[in-house]
């Protein structure tokens, strides 16, 4: 069953197409996972299912609801956290949370004790009492996400969580992410993280220039790249004279020396380890390990969308400088 | 229900985190105090209760206009405005809620010269139910141009400018320095198209019985550009702020 239904999805600013006739399906429980580069499409996309923005053209239903009609009826059962955290300043973390709470109907009595738990499980009890403008960007993601937690929604849109986020703040929320869809929350991301992506989303969408180039699990995604066999081995003598011979007694593979010093065996076929160890053995070489190299997420994506993955690296080093 | 808890919320939060602050109140006395003392000083001879008709209608027009414009574009700025705009209540509710914060601290500006005046002269002959009123109408029609100025700003400086841009022509025009029959001819059909000249009018009836329109008629075009108004920014919003 699915929890969000995107059909046909298309937004223009002007001229400028910055989602491009897209369609996925969300299903329950799952978190799905958008993963591009800057100006990619993701946050477009999300605010037009969100109910922020119009789309030019598509159809967008959530848990059954029609976003385009029924508006308010959708956002009702939808958790937003913004690309930018964006509580009262002049608010403390606790009642931030019931300010949003309010927002959503939530009464008094269902509110702080609500607002409570949340502080508690974002481990942010002590800072509920100081305001807004004195947490540090962490805080501010974790406060951010837990707003967007308070009226139970069942569906969760998460733009960037972790960006700009230290390694342990970044894991703790991951940790929330995974936890939330454990009890039922389906969750929306989007990512320029590919390990990000790569750890907790159940699908993945690549989205490059407001397309969808490929959706799928990891393993799918994988499988959609044809890939040979490649073999890497780690030996005590290596040098150019040793890598020329190997080429030419296993015409078959191309051989290479990467700056680690160890040699990769490249083939369309299965390569075979034996004679390759003989050949070893016969020159007297020790080999200490043959490792066989399977195309990371990110090569898949390299050549799913033809953006080099340093693309990806720059937008992460920017936002963390930002 | 739902709505309500929604729209109390952001009504407390508001008057809480904005129009009670102290500089927000300082200016909502000191303001309409010096505009009276101002009067005072300038026109000795004039009777005070002549005077107090514009200083209500000035204390309101500058302390909800500019108000607004500015709070709603700060938040804009720092995108909580969004929350607003993706809570599950109607816009309606929303920008009921925002303006009628503006509408009390309105509202409670226009209360100072009163009270000022009151150490001075005898308001008994004041038609308070009709003032009331028609203070309530004025801070309303101006918090929705407030708003209107919202829609159109984009940082707070803009709100700022904007807010002077509108409050200073229509203090002049609204027939409260100048009557409105002393202006240039092709002036005076801006003039009966600003909500506060019939505003001033009615005051001016509830104090001095000086008016010149019929109150009724009076009433009922401040209702009309309050619900003009309204729908305008409905719209505007609707259009400019979901993209
Ligand atoms: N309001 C707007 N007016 C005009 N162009 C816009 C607007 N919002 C976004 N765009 C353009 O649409 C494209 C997609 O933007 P979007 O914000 O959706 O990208 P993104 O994938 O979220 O990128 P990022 O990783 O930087 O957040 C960009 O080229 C952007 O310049
Ligand atoms: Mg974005």
């Amino acid at each position: 069953m699915e929890m969000v239904r995107v059909t046909n999805l298309k937004k223009k600013y002007g001229d400028f197409t910055a989602v491009d006739d897209i369609s996925f399906d969300i299903r329950k429980d799952e978190i799905f996972g958008f993963l591009g580069p800057n100006g990619a499409g993701k946050t477009s996309t999300i605010n037009m299912i969100i109910g922020l923005s119009r789309p030019t053209a598509g159809d967008i239903t959530v848990d059954g609801i029609d976003v385009r009609k029924q508006t308010k009826k959708a956002q009702a059962i939808m958790g937003i956290v913004a690309d930018e955290s964006n509580l009262y300043n002049e608010m403390d973390g606790f009642d931030n949370l019931c300010f949003c709470a309010a927002l959503y109907g939530m009464k008094k009595e269902e509110r702080e004790p609500k607002a409570r738990k949340l502080l508690e499980e974002f481990k942010l009890t002590d800072a509920g009492k100081r305001p807004f403008k004195a947490y540090s960007k962490g805080m501010r993601r974790k406060l951010t996400i837990a707003a967007a937690l308070i009226h139970s929604p069942r569906v969760l849109f998460l733009d960037e969580p972790t960006t700009g986020i230290d390694v342990e703040s970044s894991r703790h929320i991951r940790n929330m992410i995974v936890d939330l869809k454990k009890k039922g929350t389906t969750i929306f991301l989007t990512t320029h993280y590919i390990e990000e992506a790569e750890r907790i989303c159940d699908r993945i969408a690549f989205i490059a220039k407001g397309r969808i180039v490929a959706t799928g699990t990891v393993p799918e995604l994988m499988e959609s790249i044809a890939h040979g066999h490649t073999i890497r081995f780690i030996t005590d003598e290596i040098n150019e004279d040793i890598a020329d011979e190997v080429q030419f007694c296993f015409k078959e593979s191309k051989v290479s020396i990467r700056s680690d010093r160890s040699l990769v065996m490249e083939s369309d076929n299965r390569i075979s380890l034996l004679p390759v160890m003989e050949f070893f053995r016969d020159k007297g070489i020790r080999v200490y390990e043959a490792q066989e190299l399977r195309p990371s997420l990110e090569d898949v994506f390299v050549k799913l969308t033809g953006i080099e993955s340093s693309t990806l690296e720059e937008t992460e080093e920017k936002s963390i400088g930002q | 229900m739902k709505s309500w808890i929604a729209f109390w919320n952001i009504l407390k939060k508001d008057i809480e985190k904005y129009y009670l602050k102290p500089p927000n109140i300082s200016w909502g006395i000191i303001f309409p105090l010096s505009w009276t003392l101002m009067q005072l000083i300038r026109s000795p001879g004039k009777n005070v209760l002549e005077l107090l008709p514009g200083l209500i209608a000035m204390s309101v027009l500058f302390g909800t206009t500019s108000m607004l414009a500015v709070t709603i574009t700060f938040e804009r700025s720092g995108r909580s405005f969004e929350r607003l705009l993706l809570a599950p209540i109607s816009l309606s509710t929303m920008v009921l809620a925002k303006i009628a914060g503006t509408i009390v601290f309105g509202m409670f500006n226009a209360f100072v010269p009163v009270l000022f005046a009151s150490f001075f002269i005898n308001l008994s002959g004041v038609k308070w139910g009709v003032l009331i009123l028609a203070v309530l109408l004025i801070a309303i029609t101006s918090s929705l141009m407030g708003l209107l100025i919202a829609v159109s700003a984009e940082q707070v400086f803009e709100a700022q400018t904007f807010s002077n841009f509108f409050r200073f022509p229509m203090l002049f025009l609204c027939g409260l320095f100048i009557p409105i029959s002393s202006l240039p001819v092709f002036l005076r059909p801006i003039s009966y198209c600003l909500p506060l000249t019939y505003g001033t009018d009615i005051l001016r009836g509830a104090i001095i019985e000086a008016n010149t329109l019929s109150p009724a008629l009076c009433f009922a075009l401040l209702l009309a550009f309050s619900a003009i108004l309204f729908l305008i920014c409905r719209y505007n919003i609707n259009r400019k702020w979901i993209l």
